[in-house]
């Protein structure tokens, strides 16, 4: 590899600590910011963000117009703006289409409204196989579609951030944004989950 | 850059070891080093100004292929955002291993990357596409799957950024808006894949009109 691979490589962890120390020594690191963008990703950045963006939209058919228009003002309209989500599309899926999200290069996610990506959305597996096996890489995961319904994936390869509009389940005709935002979760913000279907198992064996 | 983390459509990898629904977003971190990534990034390319983004990326795909295999995700970022602040002369690679008193294997070399080649004159919406049949030593935010692909325009951005090829190398460069291309995978894979469509973001000097 290069003349240090004699050493040993030291963990992750110490390394990234040691990152982090030599910056403080040069006087690099500003008191607290790390620790202030840390407490952003952990609390602002947050699912339940884009489950209310998707709960506004299905009772709201002006707003619904604004988020498949603009998404980016639709979702500056709640607050969630930031790093990782200057320009927002999102993605209406209909019974007959699905979409679904990925970054096969690196891990590229809305994070404002998505949350930072979860591990498995950035593993060599889905990063690989979602562009080219759709279908299956979803069974795999609990989200079995029938062959009428078409698989959309998008790779997000530049500048844009997507969030899945999934359309509102029947049943839930008087139910309040709340409730409605509470079928919404990150999966189905990503687009491997449909909601108000759970799947908490895997429907096909490992 | 033809490198192994250019990973669409690459067989031979196994099941998402995930199941839809059965995780919770908390705790976002998993062990209590994981938060430096991102946070010594936007210092470098936020605060300080140092580097961009796209440079962090770049500097990631500069990893030795084994390296990048074997190493986390956010170890990957530790070491593409030390070597970016070792390449830009703020700290010292020898001062990163006596600190943590081991080897600390950075990202090999950058090369010149290139300059932007737009289209003259936007591509519309519905508008039939073919991605540019080329090859780049740098950084470029076209996968290797639908080089030289067919496709079709639908939707053009209405912001414009700088060309990934070009301030992924710490240049200057103009901005462009960016197109979302819609293809078979029949397209990019023939029968050897599933039914089904897939659409990348794609800056206008990786396209030509069909």
């Amino acid at each position: 590899m290069n003349d240090h691979s004699r050493h040993a490589q030291a963990s992750a962890a110490v390394r990234a600590v040691a990152l982090k120390n030599a910056l403080e020594e040069r006087a690099l690191v500003p008191e607290g910011y790390v620790e202030n963008f840390t407490e952003i990703m952990q609390n602002d950045f947050d699912p339940a963000n884009g489950a209310r963006v998707v709960a506004r939209a299905w009772v709201d058919p002006q707003y619904r117009e604004l988020l498949l228009s603009d998404g980016t003002a639709a979702c500056a309209q709640f607050g969630y703006t930031g790093v990782q989500g200057e320009y927002i599309v999102a993605l209406e899926n209909t019974p007959a289409l699905q979409n679904v999200i990925v970054c096969t290069l690196c891990s590229c996610t809305a994070w404002p409204v998505l949350g930072l990506p979860p591990d498995w959305y950035k593993s060599f597996e889905y990063r690989s196989r979602v562009v080219r096996e759709s279908r299956t890489v979803l069974r795999e995961m609990g989200l079995d579609l029938p062959d009428e319904v078409e698989i959309r994936v998008w790779d997000t390869s530049a500048e844009t951030r997507y969030m899945v509009l999934p359309f509102r389940p029947s049943g839930t005709e008087d139910w309040t944004e709340e409730q409605l935002a509470a079928l919404v979760t990150k999966d189905v913000l990503i687009g491997i989950a449909r909601p108000g279907s759970p799947s908490h198992q895997p429907r096909v064996k490992q | 850059m033809d490198g192994i983390h250019d990973l669409g459509g690459v067989q031979g990898f196994g099941r998402v070891q995930h199941s839809a629904n059965s995780l919770s977003y908390k705790p976002v971190f998993h062990e209590d080093w994981e938060h430096l990534g991102y946070s010594l990034l936007f210092l470098g390319a936020g605060e300080l100004g140092l580097f961009n983004v796209d440079e962090l990326r770049h500097a990631i795909e500069r990893m030795e292929p084994r390296q990048y295999l074997v190493s986390s995700y956010y170890d990957r970022i530790i070491v593409g955002v030390a070597s970016l602040f070792v390449e830009k002369g703020a700290i010292t690679r020898q001062r990163l291993e006596e600190l943590a008193a081991g080897a600390y294997p950075l990202a090999l070399p950058l090369g010149p990357g290139r300059a932007a080649n737009p289209p003259a004159i936007p591509f519309q919406r519905g508008e039939r596409v073919r991605v540019r049949d080329e090859y780049v030593d740098g950084h470029v935010r076209m996968p290797g799957y639908v080089r030289g692909k067919y496709g079709v325009v639908v939707h053009r951005t209405t912001h414009e950024w700088p060309f990934p090829d070009t301030v992924g190398h710490g240049l200057p460069s103009a901005s462009e808006p960016t197109y979302h291309v819609l293809f078979t995978t029949h397209e990019l894979w023939g029968d050897a894949a599933d039914t089904g469509t897939v659409v990348v973001d794609l800056f206008g000097s990786y396209l030509l009109k069909a």
